[in-house]
């Protein structure tokens, strides 16, 4: 199998792809959204014509609201966006948006968050993402235990969570320069695109991991084939499926992503890079990370 | 194998009658559904607000003056008061719920209300966060009652043929310094009788203001309208008083629950405010579902055209798993969000999973020359470790979700997890019985070419 033979290049591509996704996170950052950090959101319709931009911008910061970000929605419509605002200012500020009633608007949607809400959903967020990490060694540990020559059960679930971080970094790398260029803040769907991403690709893993297990304990009395071999071989043969399974979910998740509802648009993009890079880890990085640890523990022996 | 085929007839029928029950329950898609039973009625889709349009408001309680013990039940009686209040709005289905401080989040004890259809949320919150107001207000001085408007009725009640809103002035006395209310009797009549005892310096105000106007009117008004219009006879200096509307014993009772409900067990802070326009939500249902529709065609066509008769099956048992799982949505209640829909389009790509494990196991066990029963039977008992471990981690990352979540992020974990769980079902059990069923094809070429799914040959 061409992927175990040249599994050094394909780990490398791997790494590099990593790499870069750390970088483009570290220079452009990821814009967080209220829901972490706090602030208000209001989107308003109006009813004929929306005043300009320009000169409701400086209304807007004559407010003494802070900093007020008015962004252009739809035909008729702002989205603007500030710290959380209590009962009077969120009046005063739909107030000057209409221009002091010379401008008709309807009020679509509006969320204000404290920054102690913002905060405490951060820490959730972070120990649910730790909690499912291990959750998940110890399951793929324990589906694995009873093969565990001549690569113990646990190293499975190490290198699938290695896969899976390959995922999850590629697929926040990949939002950065997303949020960066079109302005899309990462939100609580952000990190719930990000925990299942995690299920998912670790699910693909397994399907690979599977085939192994099942021709490790076909090999096992024989001891005809190498270890690299086994995979080579079980990989040839299972990665078609792994592929299938997650294209019928990356056609749904396309299909979320160019029909669905505006509130879950860059979920479902997200969903399906972290898919497509999920099915590549399966097959390009799991796989011959299991063969390269193998060979380093037989050189130690 | 007849008796395979028999049931495998029976889930068909019975997935075209689970989701004609999906059908007939729903008033969007179903045009008669005014003339249905009360049966059907009773399960439409649940809403949640980003789709039904309405406000989510949350509260963050201050519990450091409260004993460690007792924060638990202080918030319930608080979830209490604020349901009462919710309830007095008239909204329909409003839920009200604690979302207990945890070492998770590190944060404080909150409160949620979800209020469907009111989209006025500084209304709404300003409702809440009143206490039902009681006043005591006594006879306007410009425009004084003279006893002629007053007549007693046939039923011995007294009549005031006045206006309570222009003919009564405000005092400072109101259900602030109400220490608590108690349900009474009337010794005579046994009519419901409201007692209320004042803290000290309500006993003063109402001291002052008995001393102030025997003989005259005094007016106890209850969120502004007048409730009890009795005359003072005596100056009352105990600080205790009587309402003695006409009220019915259920009505006393709910009445001295609200005044004694009126104080907050403990003090509350509005911390966030989210209220969602009613266009808003019926766009992202259109969208949903036209989603859903073309993922589920694109799945289908690509599950056809890839494993032929075996694809079939799938797209079969794929419509039992639609219905099966949307009558589970009606009558577990599950709320449908935005981020709900989105798992349930998900798990459509997911449910298939397993029978494209399933299909690529019988291509392989029908090319090591087996018949085709036999590669149906080791087809569906090889993959189906690999089926369960690979849902297993979806599962459990849908567990996780649902814990850590907010309302927006459970409706998304509830819907996958069910989603996965019940795909499982599908893909072993309804594609299996498909499958059988189909094997009345024999073993011949045409069989086989069916079975199979090489591009080539």
């Amino acid at each position: 199998m061409f992927v175990i033979n040249h599994k050094k290049i394909f780990i490398g591509i791997s790494i590099a792809l990593v790499i870069l996704s750390i970088i483009s996170l570290s220079v452009f950052g990821l814009k967080i959204g209220i829901d972490f950090k706090g602030g208000a959101i209001t989107e308003v319709v109006y009813e004929n014509e929306r005043p300009e931009q320009v000169s409701l911008n400086t209304e807007l910061q004559n407010l003494g609201m802070g900093s007020i970000l008015l962004q252009p929605t739809g035909e008729l419509g702002y989205i603007v966006k500030s710290r959380d605002v209590n009962e009077e200012e969120h009046t005063l500020l739909l107030e000057t948006l209409g221009m002091k009633g010379e401008y008709k608007l309807t009020e679509s949607n509006f969320n204000s968050i404290g920054p102690s809400v913002g905060k405490e959903l951060s820490r959730k967020a972070l120990f649910a993402i730790i909690l499912s990490s291990f959750a998940i060694v110890l399951f793929i540990a324990f589906a694995f235990r009873k093969v565990s020559k001549p690569v113990s059960s646990w190293k499975y679930g190490i290198i699938a969570i290695g896969a899976l971080l390959h995922d999850i970094i590629i697929t926040a790398g990949v939002f950065s320069l997303i949020s960066r260029f079109f302005g899309v803040e990462a939100d609580s769907l952000f990190v719930v695109a990000g925990l299942t991403i995690v299920g998912l690709s670790v699910s693909d893993t397994i399907v690979i991991f599977d085939r192994i297990r099942e021709n490790l304990r076909k090999n096992e009395d024989k001891h005809k084939l190498s270890f690299s071999s086994v995979v080579g071989e079980s990989l040839k043969q299972s990665y078609l499926r792994s592929l299938f399974t997650s294209l019928t979910t990356i056609l749904v998740l396309l299909s979320l992503f160019f029909f669905g509802p505006e509130s879950t648009k860059y979920f479902a993009l997200m969903l399906t890079i972290g898919m497509f890079f999920g099915t590549y880890s399966s097959i390009f990085l799991a796989s011959p990370l299991l063969v390269l640890w193998e060979e380093k523990q037989k050189k130690y022996n | 194998m007849w008796k395979k085929r028999v049931f495998a007839l029976l889930i068909l029928i019975l997935g075209v009658g689970i989701s004609f029950f999906v059908f007939k329950s729903e008033p969007r898609v179903n045009p008669n559904y005014e003339n249905e039973s009360s049966f059907l009625k009773k399960f439409p889709f649940h809403l949640g607000l980003d789709l039904s349009g309405g406000s989510h408001l949350v509260y963050e309680a201050d519990v450091s003056e409260v004993p460690e013990g007792q924060i638990g039940e202080s918030m319930d009686s608080l979830r209490d008061v604020i349901e009462r209040r919710v309830n007095l709005f008239g909204v329909s289905e409003p839920i009200v719920h604690v979302q207990s401080a945890g070492f998770v989040d590190g944060g404080g004890e909150k409160l949620i209300v979800d209020l469907p259809g009111v989209t006025d949320v500084e209304k709404a919150a300003e409702m809440i966060g009143e206490t039902p107001l009681l006043e005591f207000k006594v006879e306007n001085i410009e425009n004084e009652i003279s006893t002629q408007k007053a007549t007693v009725d046939e039923n011995g009640q007294l009549v005031l043929d006045i206006d309570p809103y222009t003919q009564f002035a405000s005092t400072e006395l109101t259900g602030r310094y109400l220490k608590k209310a108690t349900l009474q009797f009337d010794q005579m009549t046994r009519r419901p009788l409201v007692g209320l005892e004042f803290d000290d310096i309500g006993k003063e105000l109402f001291a002052e203001i008995t001393t102030q106007n025997v003989g005259k009117f005094v007016a106890i008004f209850l969120d502004g309208a007048p409730i009890s219009v009795p005359t003072v006879n005596e100056p009352i200096l105990d600080g205790q008083a009587q309402i003695s509307g006409e009220f019915t014993p259920e009505e006393a009772k709910q009445l001295v629950g609200r005044l004694n409900s009126g104080a907050l067990p403990v003090p509350i802070k509005l911390v966030g405010r989210q209220t969602i326009g009613a266009t808003l939500g019926e766009n992202a249902i259109t969208a949903g579902v036209k989603s859903a529709i073309v993922g589920l065609i694109l799945v289908g066509v690509f599950m056809i055209l890839w494993y032929r008769l075996p694809g079939v099956v799938a797209v079969l048992a794929l419509g039992v798993y639609m219905a099966i799982i949307l009558a589970l949505y009606k009558l577990i209640p599950v709320t449908l969000t935005a981020s709900g829909i989105a798992g349930f389009i998900i798990s459509l790509g997911i449910a298939v999973d397993g029978n494209v494990l399933i299909f690529e196991r019988l291509k392989e066990e029908l090319k090591g020359g087996k018949t085709i029963i036999e590669s149906l039977k080791d087809g569906f008992s090889r993959s189906w470790l690999s089926i369960r471990d690979s849902n297993i981690s979806t599962i459990i990352t849908s567990i996780i979700l649902f814990w850590f979540g907010t309302s927006l992020v459970q409706g998304f974990a509830l819907t996958l997890g069910m989603g996965v769980l019940v795909s499982m079902l599908s893909a072993v059990v309804i594609s299996r019985l498909f499958l059988y069923g189909m094997s009345i094809l024999g073993e011949g070429k045409i069989a086989r070419f069916l079975f199979s799914s090489e591009i080539k040959k």
